[in-house]
Formats: structure tokens, sequence, C-alpha cells
């Protein structure tokens, strides 16, 4: 249903050039068909009838509507269109996918981002507003005002129910990916919340994922997206809910070797394209740690290199502070210390920083510059599984 | 669909009448209008004094009251706007994109509200 609710959706939209009107329309179409089809059965076609009965609702809406002058090109195609259907209901073959409209138009970068998850996740995820609002830790009113608004502005503001040109498919692509990646890391990171709603969010990142790979293929950077989520998951095992475990001391036994192998796949294939990107590069080191057997093992002198390629892409000391560590276990720790100290000052405020300041200096055996930035890393600002492994580090430091 | 285009730059970022640099803006300014031309985009536009020049009236109980200033003091301040007539937002994100005042203030973009005849 979830599939098909999206679907719906985009062909309503196409079919009448308004967003809110094809929701409620849906929404009223849903309805009928609870009350319809228990009393005579579901019909054999069950998307056609409710795109029919839907458009149907849009015909006597916009009769209603007092912006009426406004929609006449929509209302004579919509009259067409349902004409037509009259004398054949339409079969589920028959409803063209404009999905990829849908989710462009979802993740229009003139609507705010935390605007674009939720729609997008409304829209093609098919969540209510009430599961939306609870993944982001929000009220259920709050999120269905926001909902309104965006709705609102995508109406009034005539954001284009239409796919980018070529000039702007690369920024509008990069707009797509990031609501399925923040989608996907709101479910990973697991800072607040439900945790299993969370996990949902994970799954729903990938079918979105999946979808965008179907809806428009050979896009190496929504195949690398795709393997950077799919070799993410697949490494869920390793870690715990009230504990964080490091990598290094994670059972690679629990990793799920079935998404590691398409994810493995998935990143080969995308970068063959030659059309490298910033999420291919990140699977790809995913992909190295997925593969490896041990921590010790692992690829790191790739990974570092890999590291660099990004730096390319994305100014974010964050990967700076990333391939760091990974030099540190490529060259050693005193290499990595030296890599990791110019980006104190862009780092001050953030946890990873400290934290590896103080990881790298316990393998120095700088015990109490380790110490120091231990106490560093727990005073700054994150949660509090990470804090208690990070408390747990300082107490164990000069032990053997 | 119609959009108005509003140039909002800070006052040090703009260029004094009569130097190089406006000579240089007001051509940048003429080939963005060239491009609007050669693209077909029906436009209008003009540029606004200074914001010390602005004075902000309210009519209160049929009195009219002016003040110096504009309405809100703030860094950047309207400079001037095109007024778009394209066919949707990204259409008019593309030409707005093409002033050149983007390049250093911001520009808003708003749909204009089309009333019932």
């Amino acid at each position: 249903m979830q599939e098909d609710r999206g679907r719906l959706l985009a062909a309503l939209i196409r079919r009448t050039g308004d967003f809110a009107l094809a929701e409620d329309c849906l929404q009223d179409a849903l309805e009928s068909a609870l009350v319809h089809w228990a009393r005579d059965g579901v019909p054999g076609s069950p998307r056609g009838w409710l795109l029919r009965t839907a458009q149907r609702k849009a015909i006597d809406r916009f009769r209603r509507a007092k912006r009426f002058e406004q929609k006449q090109d929509q209302y004579a195609q919509l009259l067409a269109i349902n004409a037509e259907a009259d004398e054949q209901p339409p079969e589920d073959s028959d409803i063209p996918d404009e999905r990829l409209r849908l989710i462009f138009t979802c993740c229009h970068p003139a609507l705010a981002e935390k605007t674009r998850v939720a729609l997008t996740l409304r829209a093609l995820g098919g969540l209510t507003t009430r599961q939306i609002a609870s993944a982001f830790v929000d009220q259920e009113p709050a999120m269905a005002q926001r909902l309104v608004r965006a709705r609102q502005k995508i109406d009034k503001a005539g954001i284009p129910y239409e796919l980018p040109d070529r000039a702007q498919w690369p920024a509008r692509l990069n707009s797509v990916l990031e609501v399925v990646y923040l989608i996907f890391n709101e479910g990973y990171v697991a800072s607040s919340g439900e945790v299993a709603l969370r996990t949902d969010l994970c799954v729903e990142a990938i079918r979105l994922a999946r979808l965008l790979d179907q809806l428009q293929p050979e896009e190496p950077e929504i195949e690398g997206l795709l393997a950077l989520l799919l070799l993410t998951r697949a490494r869920f095992g390793g870690r715990s809910e009230h504990r964080f475990i490091p990598l290094s001391e994670q059972d690679r036994g629990t990793w799920d070797p079935t998404q590691i192998r398409e994810g493995r796949a998935l990143v080969a294939r995308a970068l063959d394209r030659r059309r490298a990107g910033p999420y291919q590069i990140q699977a790809a080191i995913s992909a190295l740690h997925a593969e490896a057997v041990s921590h010790e093992s692992t690829d790191w002198s790739q990974i570092v290199l890999l590291y660099e390629t990004l730096q390319g892409f994305t100014s974010n000391p964050v990967i700076a502070l990333n391939r760091a560590v990974a030099l540190s276990y490529a060259e050693g720790p005193a290499l990595g210390l030296q890599a990791l100290l110019p980006l104190a000052q862009a780092l001050s405020g953030y946890r990873g920083y400290h934290a590896a300041e103080a990881d790298l200096r316990r393998r120095l055996g700088q015990e109490e510059a380790a110490r120091q930035a231990y106490e560093r890393a727990i005073a700054a600002k994150g949660n509090a599984v990470d804090r208690a492994f990070l408390q747990e580090r300082l107490a164990t430091l000069g032990q053997p | 669909m119609k959009y108005m285009a509003m140039i909002y730059t800070a006052p040090e970022d703009s260029p004094a009448i009569g130097t190089p640099e406006w000579e240089q803006l007001i051509g940048a300014y003429q080939a963005a209008e060239a491009r609007f031309d050669a693209d077909g985009v029906h436009y209008q536009g003009e540029a606004l004094q200074d914001g010390v020049t602005a004075t902000t009236i309210r009519v209160r109980d049929g009195k009219v009251s002016a003040m110096d200033g504009p309405f809100a003091v703030t860094k950047e301040e309207l400079g001037g706007f095109y007024l778009f007539d394209v066919e949707n937002l990204d259409e008019a994100i593309r030409c707005a994109a093409m002033i050149p005042s983007a390049a250093v203030g911001s520009i808003e973009i708003r749909p204009v509200v089309e009333f019932d005849s």
C-alpha cells in the first residue's frame, strides 16, 4: 500500500496540477474504498479504482473552488481523462509512474531541509503525520502545520512539478540524496525518540534509495548512496543500543553478508561509470571496512586515499578528522596525531575531535595529555551512550 | 506567474556612483538584462536610492505620520527589484541568480498575488 500511495499521489498531482488538492482527494478516495470494498468486495484493479475515484473527487472540488478560472486547463484535462476512464477503467499498469517528479518536488531546495524530509516521508514513504512527528521528536500539530505550509508554498510559490533540466540536475539530485541520507541518519544515530521507529527510518531510507535507483537507473551517485546505506545497515548487528562499541571491538560475525554483498556490487558498478561523487566514495570506504576480516587487516592506506579524494568534494573538516584516524592505523599514531592537531580550532566544539585526540595520545603513551583530551570530549555536546564509553576509557587509562 | 525579485545588499558592498567599480556593476546589470532579453523573459526592474533616503509612513486615525528611514533597519537593505513574468519558481530562481548583486548580497523571490478579476 505504501508503494501504491506514492504512485497514486504522484499521478494525481500530475493530473490536477495541485499538490494539496491531490492529497486531499486521495485521502477521500481511500476513505470511500473502506466503505465500498467492504460492501462490494475489492475491485479487479484496486489502484485504478482509487485513481478514478480520486479524480472524480478532484472534479467536484474544482467545481466548488473559488479560483476555478485559474485551474481551467487542469479541469478540462481531468474531465477528458475521466471520460476515457469511464469507458475503460484503468488497469494498474496503465497508471504512469510519476514518482520521480514527486520526489524532486518534495526535495526542492526552496523548502527547508526538515520540511523536505517530512514531505518526502509523508508523500512517498506513506508514513502518517504522527509517525513522522514522533521520529523527529516533534509535536504532531507542529508537524501537521509544517506539512500544510509546505503544500501551500509548493502551490503558491509555483514550485514546478517537473524534473529539473540538465543544468540544474546535479544540484537538485544532490538535494534529493541528502534528504534520503538524513532520513537514514535520523534512524541510525538514534539520539532520542522511540528506538524501534527509528530503525524503521533506516528501512524507509533504503526503500527510497532503491526506488530512486529503479526510477533513474545508471545514476552513479544514487547507486553510491544505496550502497552506502546497505553497507552501513549491514553492520548494525555489531552495534548496541545501550553501549558504544568501537569498530575495532565489534564482532564482525554479526555483520550481514547479504547486504554487504549487494552494497559492494553496487559500489563497483557505480565506480565503473567513471563519474565519481561523494556518496560513491563514502560507500567505497564503507565497503573496505565491511570486507575486512579484522580491524588490523583493513586496507587503511586505501581508506586514507579515499578520504583525500572525498576532501576534493567537500570542505567539511570532519572528513580530515576521519582521514587522520585512518592514517594512524595505516602509518602509526604519531603521523595520525600530526594530521589531527591542525584541525583543533575548526573542530574545537566537536566531541569526535577530542575523542580521537584522546585515543591517539593514549596509543602514544601520552597519558596526561590523553586524560585532558578525554575530559574535553566528555564535556562536549553529545549523547549519553558516547559519554559513558569515554568515561569508561578514561577510567581505564594507564591500565594494561 | 509573476515573481518579484528583491535585491538586498549591504551599503558598504555597493560601489559609489561614478567609480570604475560602479561602471563595472552597471555593465554586469546590462549583461544580465541582455540575457533576459535573449531568453525571452518578460521583466521590469528598477534600482532604488539608498536606505538613508527612505521615508516610512503610517496612517493612524486618519493622521499621516512620516518617519525618516526604512521600515526595518538591517545590515542589508532593499536596493532594487526585478519583476519577472515566468513559468514557475525554477525559472524565477534561474533569472534571479543572474542578477549581479546576488554574488554579494541576497535576492528574495516572492510570487505576486494574482487576484481574481
